[in-house]
């Protein structure tokens, strides 16, 4: 049976006894669910001494269980063309797949075994510690992701966990013990970390039984929550990374910015969306790639984050041009900073924000996102219908003052990665 | 699938429509049968710049006005080049339709061509190519693509060779331009929350009056037989090995492209055959042949494969990552061995059967949205023919393991393969 989302998301949410949170929203779409299983155990949650943690215990938990081995695993979900993806940011660890609705039952039962019970069988722990220092060695080899990681760093300094690189150092994972990652899932993973959204052509009353049957017996203690430290003031500095071998230079250029609880969070996602978005990549890919020719790719982007997130600059240039880009990125930037945006620049990006909302829930693994960040941060069921009310609420003033807060080059962090013809 | 309405415009421009009421959302797609299989020696690159000129303004789309015509009802846009085909996007909100129609009746026929900004984006094209370049596996797969074709102009990178960007003239675009894109070699492909009928009305009105011109002609030549194995060896600052074997694929047509299919799930994990979204993450791969024999015992930290629809024989490619520490003689070693025994003995019935699951599931979650649905329905379309897409499930449904292993006997020969390594070498203090 089709069921139709165009007038808006009514999705329903359930606490299981054990603490766990249940979203389960219906769609049409196709014979498939989407379902993803969001723990509070991202990188904000390991210890400081042992970066990566987090990232690594994602790539071993898939790897057997109390009572399935990795093959049995692999068997389980191969058979049923499911790929079990698990992804770590600084606060989620999110177990995630979409299946055929038929294979619901069964997908989900691995998935709750995966989360609730991993072994971390020393031979795949081995294997996999591998595999990510050989992924650790490609991101030295790429001038984005130095680049990127770079600016990180300069933004949140002094070992803040916002600054660190998601996988670690080839040092941390070195040191990964399976005691280590035995200690980390017991303490992260548990019902009152975890939001599971299931997103298809399911029925919500049965979808949440499953669910509660699948994760029932488990009653591990609530884990405390860690605040976000505090992040120390920035520190303005513009660094190169010299790879001389490369054809191209990236630049990554940002600030902090605000976490997404705060209230003037539409108006500076406006604000970015003027700088970085709209279009090809707002004004800064009019400028750098659209008037001067100079990249195939400049853009902004604003990551919500429960503590000051960074909004981040990025382009790929030729090496000469990396002192030209960077003053571009400066004076559009300052603009902006200084003389705001215009009328019509307000009300197109309002109307645009508004009517993208559709698009950002096209599809199930669309909607099953937008539904953890909703539970994530706290933003109530209705809030794809509220949102267009929020944008439009929202002044000029408002977009503008939140530019003149943040963007201000003088306080910009910058890294460069490329041959040499970054800032001197 | 449901209902796809054909229509055919007096002037030749074919109408694929499909109602799909989930989302109150349209998804125009524009599809040329011309890319970079069709340039000629000198001009390669040509297909894709055009692409990009046709995002800057047309005759009645002043360059300031096309950014923002579509973000106005919510929409993202959008393009591709690659070897068989070019193709332009919208996906919006449903009041969009009329809109997302004049846009692409004026990229058709009315796009300016201003000489400055043709320079402007020769810049930013070779910008884009360094940035590939900055990847030393894409920049393998540049080398083993041109390597294993001598004669096909499946040989050379869709952005084109980096003189060629160089020394190519705004005439050279414009011409290209106006050669190909005619209601004649198109395909407009829309499905969303509309009415079948009223699009059809609608379409009439902005691209009826257009010229027919004629289709693309396509005169590539044929690709000798391969005699023996080719190898390319990059040595490189990095800090990673790469391998990538290739061998030459089935057209989509051809009765090998689905056990040849099969055998690719088998070998690597099933994909599903949408180019647009079912190529950006891992496939279900972990008791996939090279996965347990390379992944699994610690040799490569990647493993994938890469078989697409194409009009013509293509390619079929196996890519690996070589595990830090892990020579590149020992993983090649493994690879080849793991499948010289897929072709002494194939697949096994359950591996063919299992790869026939996953390849079933791929589909139906590669057609999970009206942008991902109507990908599907123009490239087909373009790339294939009529018909092909309908048959997916059945030409799916009927692979034996006997022809699997047939396939993978015949076309993965050691003397038809060319072999690509990329050996890092220490970064200069």
């Amino acid at each position: 049976m089709s069921v139709d989302v165009s007038g808006g998301l009514t999705p329903v949410r359930e606490r299981l006894p054990n603490g766990a949170t249940v979203l389960v929203q219906r769609t049409g779409f196709s014979p498939a669910v989407t379902i993803g299983l969001a723990f509070r155990a991202g990188s904000l949650y390991e210890p400081d001494a042992l970066p990566g943690l987090a990232w690594f215990a994602g790539r071993v938990i898939d790897r057997g269980t109390a009572s399935r081995d990795a093959d049995a695993i692999a068997d389980g979900l191969d058979d049923r063309g499911v790929a079990l993806k698990v992804t770590t940011n600084r606060h989620l660890t999110t177990l995630s797949c979409t299946c055929l609705s038929e294979d619901f039952d069964h997908v989900l039962e691995v998935l709750a075994d995966v989360a609730m019970q991993p072994v971390f069988p020393p031979d795949q722990i081995e294997k996999r510690r591998a595999e990510t220092i050989t992924a650790i060695r490609q991101d030295q080899d790429n001038p984005g992701v130095r680049a990127a990681e770079a600016l990180q760093d300069l933004l949140y300094r002094d070992g803040h966990p916002y600054g660190r690189p998601a996988k670690g150092t080839v040092s941390s994972v070195e040191r990964i013990t399976r005691d280590d990652l035995v200690a980390h899932h017991a303490a992260r993973f548990t019902p009152s970390t975890l939001t599971a959204v299931v997103v298809g052509d399911v029925s919500d009353v049965r979808t949440i039984e499953r669910i509660g049957s699948a994760f029932d017996k488990w009653s591990a203690r609530p884990s405390p929550d860690r605040d976000v430290p505090a992040v120390p003031p920035v520190r303005p500095r513009r660094i190169t990374i010299e790879m001389p071998d490369k054809p191209q230079s990236d630049i990554a250029y940002g600030f902090t910015s605000i976490s997404r609880l705060d209230p003037g969070y539409c108006a500076h996602w406006m604000m970015n969306t003027v700088l970085g978005q709209f279009g090809l990549g707002g004004r800064l890919a009019e400028n750098i790639r659209e008037r001067q020719g100079m990249a195939y790719y400049a853009f902004s982007s604003f990551d919500p984050s429960l503590g000051p997130g960074p909004l981040v600059i990025r382009a790929g240039v030729d090496p000469a041009n990396v002192d030209r880009a960077l003053e571009a990125i400066d004076a559009e930037v300052g603009g902006l900073g200084r003389e705001g945006i215009t009328e019509r620049e307000f009300a197109e990006t309002r109307q645009y924000l508004v009517g993208s909302i559709p698009r950002m829930l096209e599809n199930n693994a669309g909607i099953a996102v937008f539904l953890q960040s909703v539970e994530f941060f706290g933003l109530g069921l209705d809030y794809d219908r509220r949102l267009p009310d929020l944008l439009r609420a929202v002044t000029i003033d408002e977009v503008n003052a939140a530019a003149a807060a943040v963007l201000v080059p003088a306080r910009a962090c910058a890294a460069v990665a490329g041959p040499a013809g970054g800032p001197r | 699938m449901g209902t796809v309405h054909t229509a055919h415009l007096d002037n030749g421009l074919k109408l694929l429509v499909k109602e799909l009421h989930t989302a109150p959302l349209v998804s125009v797609w524009c599809w040329y049968r011309v890319g970079s299989g069709d340039e000629q020696p000198g001009c390669t690159g040509v297909s894709h710049w055009v692409e990009h000129m046709n995002f800057k303004g047309t005759v009645n789309i002043p360059r300031d006005e096309m950014k923002g015509i579509v973000e106005r009802f919510g929409g993202s846009w959008n393009g591709y080049t690659w070897i068989d085909q070019t193709t332009y996007l919208e996906t919006a909100g449903k009041d969009a339709l009329d809109t997302l129609l004049f846009i692409e009746a004026e990229r058709m026929a009315n796009g300016v061509y201003d000489p400055a900004e043709c320079e402007s984006e020769r810049t930013v094209i070779m910008s884009e190519l360094q940035g590939g370049e900055n990847d030393p596996d894409q920049l393998l797969d540049t080398e083993v693509t041109a390597s294993a074709f001598r004669a096909h102009p499946y040989r050379h990178p869709t952005i084109g060779w980096i003189d060629d960007l160089r020394s190519m003239t705004r005439d050279d675009l414009y011409g290209h331009y106006r050669r190909h894109y005619v209601p004649a070699n198109a395909t407009l492909v829309v499905v969303g929350d509309v009415d079948a009928e009223a699009v059809l009305r609608q379409a009439e009105k902005h691209f009826g009056g257009l010229p027919p011109g004629e289709p693309t002609r396509r005169r590539r030549p044929a690709e000798p037989k391969q005699l023996g194995e080719r190898r390319v060896l990059i040595e490189r600052e990095g800090t990673t090995a790469y391998l990538k074997f290739a061998w030459h694929a089935p057209a989509a047509a051809d009765a090998d492209f689905f056990p040849m299919l099969v055998l690719d799930a088998g070998l690597t994990g099933a994909k599903g055959l949408n180019l647009w979204s079912s190529f950006r993450g891992a496939p279900p791969q972990r008791t996939a042949r090279l996965y347990t024999a390379l992944v699994e015992r610690g040799l490569a930290s990647a493993v994938s494969g890469a078989l697409l629809a194409t009009s013509e024989p293509f390619l079929y490619t196996v890519s690996l990552t070589v595990t830090e520490g892990v020579s590149l003689t020992r993983v090649e070693e493994a690879a080849t061995a793991e499948i010289d025994r897929v072709r002494a003995r194939g697949l096994t019935e359950a591996e063919v059967d299992r790869a026939k699951r996953q390849l079933r599931a791929r589909l139906v979650f590669e057609n999970d949205s009206v942008t991902n649905v109507a990908h599907q329905l123009g490239y087909f379309e373009t790339v294939v023919g009529p018909g092909y897409f309908d048959e997916i499930g059945s030409r799916l449904a009927a692979v034996t393991a006997a022809q699997v292993a047939e396939v993978a006997g015949r076309r993965l020969a050691p003397e038809v393969r060319t072999v690509g390594a990329f050996r890092p070498l220490e970064r200069r203090a």
